[in-house]
């Protein structure tokens, strides 16, 4: 059965759709890499998952909860379907430790001695075990987007949507961000990624999905899907990017 | 000039212009409390509240911030009793000040909401925080962090405005001024000392805001 | 006794309005003229001229209103001059006016680049050649919102020249509610009034202040 099951998803901004009956199942452990032009509705569909955007018409069911249900109660969902941001939104006004232990406290009312452990735990995974009491504006952007990244893990969650998380990064620091992301891969974490990044797609995803016009145009295994390209447009998207 | 200051002539009266000040401090304190809560209110109502409920708070913040505080004063004291509620002078002064001061921090507070990044929102939302948690521990913190000198401006207007709860009786600094005058007709002599007592109130009122600040918004 | 149609109040109440809107329109204009030197004063960096518009600031933002538009009233009289509430109303509003509005423009002046001064004075402009011809056509630019916005604060304070026995529009509204003891009627269009004064200006200096956010 899968994690995350999407049904010919349909969205619109007015009169622009945006998503144009999206299908698309992802098996718990699979690391599903999104790639596409610029306004393809990667992070649309992205938002739609955890309910930041509603869909028109389609279903999405994340961890058996039906997303855009008369009753779901999208807290649930999203205690088990977690988001980094391209943008890293760190809450300033909180120290790392506290950013992480913010969800699970307010959320969840765990104990802050509990809380600080979980963080404690999540920032040693992402290397940052010395920074816990640093503010954001005190850490790089790599550093930021590796605590973002453990603000969601503490939550536990099942599913992590990663929307262009190395995008806003200088390019030294992609690097140091994308191997936390492939260690989670490793330890089984099931992740849909929107990425820029080929070669991470390629060697770390298991499943690429190739968005066009609001449509999955093409999806496959990455090496696969990488080596022969079906469809022109696919084909002069990786030539361009290449 | 031939006329002699005569200071000394107010001794007699420390009393009466103590009592009028203590009272000026501890209604300006209680409606800055009340009022900032009102505001707060408003602002949250504004930003994630229903529509009609953010239409009702804005046309209020405008009849307030649009209309003289002594006028708005007059109508509670002495119109609503027309209507069957009658309040004695210094609750009066009080619902006055909140009801003016929650207009005035409703926008400021508002403006403050407004400044926070949406993503900041969209994480929390991600996090499984509910509206209100998100907007409690993410979006209040950080907006009052940044209109926290707007609100403290806005807090010795009041207090300065408050001058004019005087005119219905409620026993205030400037009521005590009043009454010594009327006593030994030294006018300009109390006025003149009342009015320096303001300004040190006012002053020392933005340094305790302002030290108070740095505690609650701990430097980074 | 005299009987009050709801008309006569109108009308009694539009009457005293005109001298609401007097008082605002000179205290606003004496006030801008008075702080337009003290922005000058202020902005000179010459010590005694800065240290005075300071503390002249200070008096009059830090102390009500109300005690100013008493200080005056009693203290004039103690030239030996006889005072007209109408006198002593002009000159605090004037005062107290000014010195929001230094601060005002104060801020609007500081919010031009420094490379501005550094730029008009490397072509050998005196300081008041460089306020005149540089720096006050831009601060003017950004100033026009806060200062339409601040001329609604003037409007609401003519209401306390009622309190020295000036007659406005508050002080018509006290004499009405005497005469007719229908004080919920009075002060509620007592307030409309005021609300048509005010709310138009408001209303204008938020349009403005949003169209030059969108320019910038
Ligand atoms: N809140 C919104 N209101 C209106 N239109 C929107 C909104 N968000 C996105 N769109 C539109 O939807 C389309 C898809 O946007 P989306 O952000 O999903 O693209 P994307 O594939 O993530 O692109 P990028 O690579 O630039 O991030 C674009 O045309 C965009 O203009
Ligand atoms: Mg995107």
């Amino acid at each position: 059965m899968s994690l995350v099951s999407i049904r010919d998803v349909r969205k619109s901004f007015g009169p622009n759709e945006v998503l144009k009956g999206v299908s698309l199942d992802i098996a718990k452990g699979d690391v599903v890499a999104i790639i596409g032009r610029s306004g393809s509705g990667k992070s649309t569909l992205l938002r739609c998952i955890n309910g930041l955007e509603t869909y028109q018409s389609g279903s999405i069911v994340a961890d058996g909860i039906e997303v855009a249900g008369a009753n779901t109660n999208l807290r649930e969902l999203r205690r088990h379907v977690g988001m980094v941001f391209q943008q890293f939104n760190l809450f300033p006004h909180l120290t790392a430790a506290e950013n992480v232990m913010l969800a699970p406290t307010v959320v969840n009312k765990v104990s802050k001695a509990e809380a600080r452990a979980t963080a404690a735990e999540v920032l040693a995974k992402v290397g940052l075990s010395e920074k816990m009491d640093a503010y954001p504006s005190e850490l790089s952007g790599g550093q930021q987007q590796r605590v973002a990244i453990a603000r969601s893990l503490a939550m536990r969650p099942k599913v992590l949507l990663c929307d262009e998380i190395t995008s806003a990064l200088d390019p030294e620091l992609v690097n140091e961000v994308l191997r936390v992301v492939e260690q989670l891969a490793r330890e089984g974490m099931t992740l849909i990624l929107v990425t820029h990044e080929m070669r991470f797609a390629r060697d770390v995803g298991t499943k690429l999905v190739f968005m066009h016009h609001g449509k999955v145009h093409e999806e496959g295994v990455p090496k696969e899907v990488f080596a022969a390209p079906r469809t022109p447009e696919l084909q002069q998207f990786v030539g361009q990017v290449g | 000039m031939s006329y002699k200051l005569q200071f000394a002539e107010l001794l007699p009266y420390w009393n009466v212009l103590l009592y009028g000040l203590v009272f000026t401090i501890v209604l300006t304190i209680v409606s800055t409390v009340v009022g900032i809560a009102v505001g707060t209110a408003g602002a949250a109502a504004r930003t994630f509240g229903p529509g009609w409920l953010g239409r009702i708070v804005a046309v209020y913040v405008e009849l307030i911030r649009n209309t003289p505080f002594i006028v708005q004063l007059f109508f509670i004291f002495f119109g609503l009793p027309a209507l069957g509620l009658k309040l004695s002078e210094t609750i009066a002064a009080f619902l006055a000040m909140v009801i003016n001061l929650g207009a005035y921090s409703t926008e400021i507070i508002r403006a403050g909401i407004e400044a926070v990044p949406k993503g900041h929102i969209e994480a929390g939302l991600s996090l499984a925080m509910s509206k209100w948690e998100v907007l409690r521990h993410i979006v209040l913190n950080q907006a009052f962090r940044k209109i926290y000198p707007a609100l403290s401006s806005q807090i010795i207007i009041v207090m300065l405005g408050s001058a004019v709860v005087s005119q219905i009786s409620a026993e205030d600094l400037t009521y005590a001024a009043n009454y010594v005058a009327s006593r030994n007709f030294r006018n300009f002599e109390v006025y003149l000392l009342v009015a320096l007592g303001y300004l040190l109130l006012a002053m020392l009122t933005r340094s305790l805001l302002r030290a108070l600040g740095r505690v609650i918004f701990k430097a980074r | 006794m005299l009987q009050f149609s709801f008309w006569d109040i109108l009308s009694n109440l539009l009457i005293a309005t005109q001298w609401t809107i007097v008082l605002s329109l000179i205290a606003f204009f004496c006030g801008g003229i008075v702080g337009l030197v003290l922005l000058f004063m202020r902005t000179s960096r010459i010590a005694p001229l800065e240290w005075f518009t300071k503390i002249y600031i200070e008096f009059f933002q830090g102390t009500p209103l109300l005690m100013q538009l008493f200080l005056f009233f009693f203290g004039i009289a103690l030239f030996g001059v006889e005072v007209s509430p109408w006198m002593a109303a002009t000159l605090a509003l004037t005062f107290w006016t000014s010195a929001f509005l230094t601060e005002i423009w104060r801020g609007c002046v500081e919010a031009i680049p420094k490379g501005q001064w550094e730029a008009s004075s490397s072509l050998a402009l005196s300081y008041i050649e460089q306020m005149r011809y540089v720096i006050l056509p831009q601060a003017s630019r950004i100033a026009v919102a806060p200062t339409v916005g601040f001329s609604v604060q003037v409007i609401k304070g003519t209401a306390l020249a009622s309190i020295i026995g000036f007659v406005e529009l508050t002080k018509a509204g006290t004499m009405l509610n005497n005469a007719t003891f229908r004080p919920f009627l009075v002060y509620s269009l007592v307030a409309l009034i005021y609300f048509c004064l005010c709310f138009p200006l408001s209303w204008w200096a938020k349009k403005i202040e949003g169209r030059l956010n969108v320019a910038r």
